[in-house]
C-alpha cells in the first residue's frame, strides 16, 4: 500500500503563459510520472494575484484580493503522486523544473476511508 | 527468583531496546506503537518470568510478545481493507534477529532524516536507540517535560504520516545522509557534559562506537568516535578535587585516561587508513595533538595551527575561527591571531563566550587594556570557569 503526497510547485511566475522551453520540460515531467504509473493528478494554476480569499471572522465573511500566504515564492501548480515513501516523492520532487529556481513542498495526503467499500 | 527473573527482564531489554524498537516500527513506520508495545511486553515479562522463569532467549520473546499487541493495537483501531497486507507482513516478519543487518542503523537514519527538525534529532534518537526517557533527556536540555515530550510526538508522528522509510542509505546518499548522524550524536555528546546528574555523555559514546560498528567503511564516524574518546580520557583532569578549573596546558596528563586515549589513537590511524578527510576526523587529529603529552612527547604549537587551519577550511565555523585564533596565539603568531578574531562577524561573536576568552587572552599577551575580560567571565555559565578567568585577568567575578 503506497502513499499519496501533493507536490505544490512555488515558482515566481507572473504570467500564466510560460515560454516554449519550460512548456516542454514541465510536460516532460508530468509525462514522466505518468509512464511510471504514479501520477494521480496535477493542474496548472494562475498566476496568484489572480487568487482571492475568503475567511469567516465573528460571523462576517471577509473577502481578500490575492492568495492566503504572501510569500515570496507563489504557488503556480500541483501534482498528485503515489509513492512508497517519502525519500521517493522527495525525489520525484527534486527533478521538477520549479526545483531549479523555486521550491516544491511535498506533504503526505491524508487518504479518508471509502464509505462504499 | 523473581529478584533474578526482574533483572533478566530489565537487562534483556536495556540491551535490546533499540533493536526492538527498529524492528517493530520499521514496517508500520509507527515508533510511538512499537514503544507502547514493548512497554507493555516488558510489563508482561516482569508478571510472567518469576512465574514461568525466564525464557532462553529473552530478547526474541520480548520480541513475540510485542509484535502481538501492536498486531491487536491495529485491530483494535479499526483499520481495514488496505492496511490488512500490512498486518500479515508483520505476523511473517523476518526473524527476531537478524544478524547480517542491525535495525537501529536504519533508525538512526530515520531519526536524522532532512525531513526531521533538526532540534529534535538528538532527542529522538536517545529516545528511541537508548530508551531513554523524554524526563531525562528533557532534564538535560533544560526543557520543560511538557515541551519536549510535545517535540517527540511531532516527529514520530511526521515519521509515520509522511512515511519517512526505514532503510540503510545507498552508497551514493551517505555523503548527505550520514553527517546529519554525526551532527545529532556529537550534538549529544556536548549536552550538559559538566554535569553528572544529566550528563548523556556516555550515551553518546555509545552511539557513537555502535555507529562506527555498523558502518565500518566509515572514516568520519571513526573520526567522531575518537574525537569523542579523546575529550572523555580527559574529563577527570578539568577539574581540581575542590572544584576548580584547569585549563588544558595545566592538565596533569597522569589524570587522563591513558588507555580510552589509547582506543582513540588507534581508531584515528584506521580512519586515516581510508584516505577520506573530514570534519570529525580534523577535529579528533586536533585533539590527539592536545593528548600527546600522555605519551610523554611535548605539544607541537605549530602542527595544531596546521590542524585547525585544515579545520577552519574544511568546515568553518565560529567556533573552528575562534579556536583557530587560539592556536596562532599559542603558537606565538599574536598578530594573526589578532587578525583573525577581528575578521569575525561582531554580531556571530557577541555572545559566544570562547570568542571574548581568546580575545582577552590576545589583549593580555600585547599587554593592551584587557577589555575582553569582562564579557568573557559575563558569559561563562560555569562558576569554576568565572573564579578562574577572573583570577587570570586581575577581575572580580560578577
Amino acid at each position: 500500500m503506497a502513499q499519496q503526497y501533493i507536490l505544490l510547485f512555488a515558482d515566481e511566475r507572473e504570467e500564466s503563459e510560460y515560454p516554449d522551453e519550460e512548456m516542454q520540460a514541465w510536460g516532460a515531467y508530468f509525462e514522466a510520472m505518468g509512464a511510471a504509473g504514479i501520477l494521480r493528478g496535477g493542474e496548472q494554476l494562475f498566476p496568484s494575484f489572480n487568487a482571492t480569499t475568503v475567511r469567516i471572522r465573528d460571523g462576517v465573511r471577509q473577502v481578500q484580493d490575492g492568495p492566503f500566504a504572501d510569500t515570496r515564492e507563489k504557488l503556480g501548480g500541483f501534482g498528485i503522486i503515489e509513492v512508497e515513501d517519502l525519500d521517493t516523492a522527495l525525489d520525484w520532487a527534486a527533478k521538477c523544473p520549479c526545483a531549479l529556481d523555486g521550491s516544491v513542498e511535498v506533504r503526505p495526503i491524508v487518504v479518508m476511508e471509502d464509505p462504499s467499500a | 527468583m523473581t529478584h533474578a527473573a526482574r533483572a533478566a527482564a530489565e537487562r534483556a531489554a536495556r540491551a535490546s531496546y533499540g533493536r526492538l524498537v527498529a524492528v517493530l516500527a520499521r514496517q508500520s513506520g509507527d515508533i510511538a506503537a512499537a514503544e507502547d508495545a514493548l512497554s507493555a511486553a516488558l510489563s508482561k515479562a516482569l508478571e510472567v518470568w518469576p512465574r514461568d522463569g525466564v525464557p532462553e532467549r529473552p530478547e526474541a520473546w520480548l520480541t513475540t510478545a510485542a509484535k502481538r499487541l501492536v498486531q491487536n493495537t491495529w485491530r483494535h483501531a479499526g483499520v481495514r481493507g488496505a492496511a490488512e497486507p500490512d498486518l500479515v507482513r508483520m505476523a511473517q516478519g523476518s526473524g527476531e534477529t537478524d544478524t547480517t543487518h542491525d535495525p537501529r542503523l536504519d533508525l538512526m537514519f530515520v531519526c536524522a532524516h532532512p525531513a526531521i527538525v533538526q532540534e529534535v534529532r538528538t532527542p529522538l534518537m536517545l529516545q528511541t536507540v537508548l530508551g531513554l526517557t523524554a524526563d531525562r533527556i528533557a532534564a538535560a536540555y533544560v526543557l520543560p517535560k511538557a515541551a519536549m515530550a510535545q517535540r517527540l510526538v511531532r516527529a514520530k508522528s511526521k515519521i509515520r504520516q509522511a512515511r519517512i522509510p526505514f532503510r540503510k542509505p545507498e552508497p551514493e546518499e551517505l555523503p548527505e545522509r550520514l553527517p546529519p548522524v554525526l551532527d545529532a550524536i556529537y550534538a549529544a555528546f556536548g549536552q550538559s557534559w559538566e554535569d553528572a546528574d544529566t550528563s548523556i555523555a556516555q550515551e553518546a559514546l555509545f552511539l557513537a562506537e555502535l555507529i562506527v560498528t555498523l558502518l565500518p567503511e566509515e572514516p568520519e564516524a571513526q573520526g567522531l568516535f575518537a574525537l569523542m574518546c579523546y575529550v572523555e580520557a580527559r574529563r577527570p583532569a578539568r577539574r581540581t578535587a575542590e572544584g576548580a578549573y584547569v585549563p588544558l596546558d595545566d592538565q596533569n596528563p597522569r589524570d587522563w585516561d591513558r588507555s580510552l586515549l589509547l582506543r582513540a589513537e588507534g581508531v584515528l590511524h584506521r580512519a586515516a587508513r581510508a584516505a577520506r578527510p573530514g570534519r570529525y576526523q580534523t577535529e579528533a587529529a586536533i585533539q590527539s595533538l592536545h593528548s600527546q603529552r600522555a605519551f610523554g612527547r611535548a605539544s607541537d604549537p605549530q602542527m595544531l595551527v596546521t590542524a585547525h587551519r585544515a579545520l577552519l577550511a574544511q568546515h568553518p565555523s565560529l567556533g573552528a575561527a575562534v579556536s583557530c585564533a587560539g592556536a596562532l596565539l599559542s603558537a606565538g603568531h599574536v598578530s594573526e591571531a589578532k587578525a583573525q578574531l577581528a575578521a569575525i562577524d561582531d554580531d556571530l561573536a557577541a555572545q559566544y563566550q570562547p570568542y571574548w576568552a581568546v580575545l582577552a587572552e590576545v589583549q593580555l599577551t600585547l599587554g593592551e587594556p584587557i577589555s575582553a575580560a569582562a564579557q568573557a567571565i559575563r558569559l561563562a555559565q560555569d562558576p569554576a570557569v568565572q573564579a578562574h578567568l577572573a583570577t587570570r585577568f586581575g577581575l572580580t567575578t560578577p
